[in-house]
């Protein structure tokens, strides 16, 4: 479903992604570790075609995404690190203006979808706040929301659990592997855990390089009996 | 290009969920009634016409167009929701013109909302109604050609303060080079021909026969053709 090939990226003179390849199929969760500035996020807007690539690219669903940008994003569900928002619009509008520039053109479809996503976060009790005023948990509720709203083939997550309190990292755990077997999923975290209760597969990428492609119990083994953020600190180095 | 719809209605009533949009109104219709009442002696020249009123609107127009604009793509920028609007199906063109089509509908409201000085005229004389509606065609028009730069010149900066900046230098030059008076001065150093090439390039100049009741293909064309120009630049910009 996702092939990425060799991407490059600069920013000036810093390499943030160096030759990132990986494939991600249909069922597969994969967990996108790496050390803050590795270069996660940069790898995820490339592959979403929010970043042209210096090099390589990326296909998914066999979609080449420096060709046919248009036909990826309509194929993914995307969402950006810190949920960004249109703040002054309702949760219910902001949804409603995702559902109709995702082609659900009559509002009898858009009702439904809008639905259906408030459902599935549970944003109900907050429908017509204005996102500004919601906490950063809702924030980010209304960023998962609007990823899912078109019940994509791809869903690519960008820290989709960070600032939730417990019980909403479960739920999110949890419908991430509900939505997952009819998908393949890219989430990025720094909870080590949350690789080894939910994912299929884990890249560790450090410096913008991929270290580590490998399942959750794979990884675990290098070093039996350590704790997984021991394993974690032993493959990577701090970035900057 | 059926994705400029969603975007134009998400921009053009985002404009009334903030107050920001009413005081624009406000202050638009007060600087363009007081302007023509207090310098333009619109009642002392006792005439039925709505000349005293159309001739500050370039003048005007080079501080509350940027005003309107700087926000355009600076904002998206700022609060990081150009990475969701340009990870959603829809070309880069078809954001352009969806919001700029949005920003220019609402500054035509802010135009038209003077018509009460059109009644007024009306009821008091007998104005030529075909002078009123051609300057309002060409103020319109005038204000599509500054929106287009405003637009380009936020689409290059996330700080609205030097997107704002950059607009009205960028439309300062647009209007002195019609101006009489910078015109003078530059026939000191400039033969005829050339300051005549360069007056071409002016708002002023263009704008100056539709509030005498001429509408000249020439000018219709200039205005058209310096939006479209800088709508072009502006998609280039965000491609970049
Ligand atoms: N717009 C930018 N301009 C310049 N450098 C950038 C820009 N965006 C990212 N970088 C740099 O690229 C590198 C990779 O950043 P990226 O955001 O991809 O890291 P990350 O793995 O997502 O980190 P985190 O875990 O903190 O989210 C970092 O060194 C960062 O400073
Ligand atoms: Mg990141």
């Amino acid at each position: 479903m996702i092939e990425v090939k060799g991407l490059v990226k600069h920013y000036g003179s810093k390499r943030a992604v160096d030759g990132v390849s990986f494939t991600v199929n249909r069922g597969d969760i994969l967990g996108f570790l790496g050390p803050n500035g590795a270069g996660k996020s940069t790898t995820m807007k490339m592959i979403t075609g929010f970043l042209r690539p210096d090099a390589g690219t990326a296909l998914v669903d066999g979609h080449d995404v420096t060709d046919d940008p248009v036909a990826v994003k309509s194929r993914v569900g995307y969402l950006p690190e810190s949920a960004p928002a249109y703040g002054e619009m309702t949760v219910e509008e902001f949804l409603g203006f995702i559902a109709e520039i995702r082609g659900f053109k009559s509002s009898d479809a858009r009702h439904e979808q809008v639905e259906r996503a408030l459902g599935l976060t549970q944003l109900a009790p907050v429908r017509t706040q204005t996102i500004e005023t919601l906490s950063k948990g809702y924030k980010q509720r209304v960023g998962f929301a609007q990823a899912l709203l078109h019940n994509p083939p791809v869903l690519i997550l960008d820290e989709p659990t960070d600032g939730l309190d417990p019980n909403q990292k479960n739920e999110v755990r949890t419908l991430i592997k509900k939505l997952a077997s009819e998908k393949a999923v890219v989430l990025s975290t720094h909870i080590l855990e949350e690789v080894e209760a939910i994912c299929t597969r884990v890249i560790i990428i450090s410096q913008g390089k991929v270290v580590v492609d490998e399942t959750p119990a794979q990884f675990r083994a290098r070093q039996p009996g350590a704790r997984l953020d021991e394993i974690f600190r032993s493959l990577t180095t701090s970035d900057t | 290009m059926s994705q400029i719809s969603p975007v134009f209605k998400r921009e053009f009533l985002g404009y009334f969920r903030s107050p920001v949009a009413y005081v624009f109104l406000i202050v638009f219709l007060m600087a363009s009634v007081g302007l023509a009442f207090f310098i333009g002696g619109f009642f002392k020249a006792n005439l039925a016409s709505l000349d005293s009123f159309f001739v500050f609107h370039p003048w005007l127009f080079l501080f509350l167009i940027p005003a309107a604009g700087m926000r355009l793509w600076s904002e998206e920028k700022r609060t990081g929701t150009i990475e969701l609007l340009f990870t959603l199906p829809i070309t880069t063109l078809e954001a352009v013109l969806g919001k700029f089509f949005a920003a220019w509908a609402f500054l035509t409201v802010a135009i038209l909302l003077s018509f009460p000085m059109v009644v007024t005229v009306g009821y008091l004389g007998n104005p030529d109604w075909g002078v009123i509606a051609s300057s309002y065609l060409g103020s319109i028009l005038m204000a599509g050609s500054y929106l287009g730069v405003c637009s380009l010149t936020s689409a290059l900066t996330k700080n609205q303060v030097i997107s704002f900046v950059l607009s009205v230098l960028a439309c300062l030059v647009l209007l002195f080079l019609g101006w009489s008076v910078f015109n003078g001065a530059l026939h000191a150093v400039l033969p005829v021909w050339a300051v005549d090439l360069l007056a071409n390039f002016s708002f002023a100049t263009h704008f100056n026969a539709f509030t005498k009741g001429i509408i000249y293909p020439k000018d219709v064309a200039f205005f058209l053709s310096l939006t479209g120009f800088t709508l072009f630049l502006n998609v280039v910009a965000l491609e970049r």
